[in-house]
């Protein structure tokens, strides 16, 4: 008699979202799936809109992350307009994007992720949140989010506001950097690095300690894409697409963003509205791959910044063979390693002698029919695809998300956690979870509508095939 | 060329408004003598330099004396007359007004090139309006962006008739009018024809910068960049009547 365990919502995930797992008699785990259950339709409502208001308008998908939308609507639209934008605003929006990467990662990884690491999986769901966090370790928790706000700080000065600032448009950025802001920034950073630093040291030692969910976390063979610079290094602004196997082999190498419809496909499932991107040449669900941090760090070369690259490296022996490092546990260093690279980086582009230039601007009008903008949102590759018509009004949109692109590596790694910890015969808060945890590896960004610190109620029930709830674990919120 | 003014021969009358003793010529309207005196008073279809149409009501006004709201914007000034601006009632009214205004079409401030810059939001935040109490019509209405210069989004529109009036009163072109009845009201260039396809606009882009919201924009604007400068119009519309 087969059975269906819920986990509805997942909690400290950006957004809605539900696990199902589907039992045997046995009480083994027959199928696992993440369903996203939150519809936006953004690539509908979008169409009969001037491509000048499609950053702000994709901007709102995600209040964690709007500066991604925002810098690859732009790209998208650069490209209508058929413009080079001026390199001081192209080092601009690098630095814009860096510093989104900084205060997303810090989130994902101090607000959400790391209750479940310092306090246990097993720990009081009800001290499980930044609030037990705090009171174990409260300068670690002050570090975390003083992490997030020096990030989002970097954002406001430079456009505005924290969240959706509108100062990246089509053509570059509406208004250069003075010098004032730039000497704030930089004061800034030594801080986030010595913070970043600290706590890459402490997740290093603890990384051992959790050995057994690194086996099992999403460890299946997947490749990797990822945006890589024309070097091979790290990037997450613009270069090319980079696609390895899951032991290290490139099968594809430098595609141009805009020849992106050439690998990239989408399916559709009818448990969940996120689509279900795949590596075309290879098909449904063959193709799967993941993208992200781990994806990245395993795509790129080198980092090209000092203490991240001896990070880079240190996060490659994570892996015994001398393949990609597999386990989606790993998304949690992996993060880390960028938090470094991004201040470093930050660092740089600052001290560059070009950055207050006050060219910042190419004006044209749409000059094409078709624009692709593609950029790395801390979650992974985003793309956005635009066509308009004579008039500049848009016609067609196609946006593929970071989160979207895991969906088919989120899924099997929920069903391996399931088999790996669920006993469909007594439910357990850890083996809970332990389900929603390999997900918050991924950092899935599912909306902007939702941030809940393990506050939000939880029920988990097991069902037998006549509804009859024969167990039940409830969370109160 | 200075332009020789001749003096009007009109009385100066003496009235009160909201408890100031002041002083106007008597062929002004209240709504001139509250901007001349800074008395605050929201108005949205009103201009100055162009003809009045009273449509928008906002500057509704209680006088002493009659049973009925007056638009200030319609009124003239009388020997004597005691005026209210502001009042708990008017100010129910004018929120009302504005949440209707929000409602019937799809005013998003965060993802309009206006955004900052836009009258209805500042007549919004004035009046109190933190949420619209009636459902919206969702109705989506057709962007036309055949212009070379600029671009008009129904969905924007509030039906002030500023472009309407300035392209008639000042420019002389009469490009702007208006189709439809109630809620489906809509601005047209020519006879219903695309805008890039207007015989008679010359492109002068006064209707862009008269217009209170982000409806007529400036091709090429993104996210709260379309800034509009009307100091023209006082200037153009007394030039206009000195001839």
């Amino acid at each position: 008699m087969s059975r269906t365990i819920s986990i509805d919502p997942v909690t400290r995930i950006e957004g809605h979202a539900r696990i199902s797992l589907q039992l045997a008699d046995s009480g083994a785990v027959e199928d696992a799936k993440f369903h996203l259950t939150q519809f936006r339709g953004f690539e509908k409502f979008c169409e009969g809109r001037p491509y000048r208001e499609m950053p702000a308008l994709t901007a709102r998908t995600c209040g964690i992350c709007p500066v991604s939308h925002l810098l690859a609507s732009n790209k998208a639209c650069d490209d209508l307009l058929a413009v080079t934008i001026p390199p001081t605003a192209e080092k601009l929006r690098r630095l814009m994007n860096l510093a989104q990467l900084l205060q997303s990662h810090a989130l994902s990884f101090f607000h959400l992720s790391s209750p479940d690491l310092l306090l246990g999986w097993d720990s009081d769901p009800a001290k499980r949140n930044i609030f037990g966090v705090m009171a174990k370790d409260p300068e670690l928790a002050k570090q975390g989010i003083k992490l997030r706000q020096i990030g989002q700080t970097i954002i406001e000065m430079l456009g505005g506001k924290k969240i959706h600032p509108t100062w990246v448009v089509p053509g570059g950025v509406n208004e250069p950097l003075d010098s004032d802001k730039r000497e704030a920034m930089l004061n800034m950073l030594p801080e986030a690095l010595t913070i970043a630093k600290d706590t890459y040291a402490l997740f290093k030692t603890m990384v051992p300690t959790f050995k057994d969910e690194a086996e099992h976390f999403g460890t299946m063979q997947t490749m990797f894409l990822s945006l890589v610079s024309p070097k091979g290094q790290l990037e997450h602004y613009d270069g090319f697409l980079r696609l390895k196997d899951a032991q290290g082999r490139i099968v594809e190498d430098r595609v141009p963003p805009s020849d992106y419809p050439r690998i990239v496909g989408e399916a559709v499932e009818d448990f969940s509205y996120m689509k279900f991107p795949y590596y075309k040449p290879m098909g449904y669900p063959n193709g799967i791959y993941r993208v992200g941090p781990l994806a990245r760090l395993n795509n790129a070369e080198s980092c090209g910044t000092p203490f991240a690259d001896v990070a880079l490296a240190e996060f490659h022996m994570l892996q015994e063979d001398s393949g990609p490092v597999r386990s989606s546990f790993h998304y949690h260093y992996a993060r880390l390693v960028e938090i470094i690279f991004a201040i470093e980086m930050m660092q740089r582009l600052l001290k560059d002698t070009g950055i207050l230039d006050t060219r910042v601007r190419a004006h044209a009008r749409g000059n094409r029919d078709e624009g692709i903008g593609v950029s790395e949102a801390p979650r992974g590759t985003l793309m956005h695809h635009y066509k308009i018509d004579e008039a500049g009004l848009i016609t067609w949109v196609d946006l593929i998300i970071a989160t979207g692109h895991n969906n088919l590596a989120m899924n099997r790694s929920i069903k391996q956690v399931a088999d790996a910890y669920v006993d469909g015969n007594k439910l357990s808060e850890g083996m809970l979870n332990r389900v929603e945890a390999v997900i918050r590896c991924y950092d899935p960004c599912l909306s902007c509508a939702s941030h809940a610190f393990g506050q939000m109620p939880l029920s988990i029930e097991l069902k037998d095939a006549s509804g009859t709830v024969i167990d039940r674990l409830v969370r109160d919120a | 060329m200075p332009i020789i003014a001749t003096q009007p021969s009109v009385r100066v009358v003496t009235l009160r408004i909201d408890g100031h003793d002041l002083s106007a010529r008597e062929d002004e309207t209240i709504i001139e003598v509250c901007r001349e005196n800074k008395i605050p008073i929201p108005s949205l279809c009103w201009m100055d330099g162009l003809s009045v149409v009273g449509a928008c009501r906002l500057c509704m006004v209680e006088v002493a004396g009659q049973n009925r709201l007056l638009a200030a914007c319609a009124t003239r000034v009388a020997e004597g007359m005691e005026v209210t601006t502001t009042s708990e009632k008017l100010q129910r009214y004018r929120r009302t007004l504005v949440e209707l205004l929000f409602a019937e079409r799809n005013h998003i401030c965060s993802v309009c090139v206006s955004n900052g810059h836009c009258e209805l939001q500042w007549l919004a935040t004035t009046c109190g309006v933190d949420h619209v109490r009636m459902p919206y019509r969702n109705h989506g209405y057709a962007v036309d962006s055949t212009h070379e210069m600029f671009r008009v989004d129904h969905n924007r529109c509030v039906l002030c008739t500023r472009c309407v009036r300035v392209c008639d009163e000042i420019e002389g072109a009469h490009t702007w009018d208006i189709m439809g009845r109630g809620s489906d009201c809509q601005v047209i260039t020519d006879l219903a024809r695309p805008w890039g396809a207007s015989d008679t606009c010359t492109s002068c882009g006064k209707c862009v910068q008269v217009c209170p919201t982000g409806a007529l924009v400036k091709q090429g604007t993104s996210v709260g960049e379309m800034v509009k400068d009307q100091h023209f119009l006082p200037i153009l519309a007394r030039r206009r009547s000195a001839r």
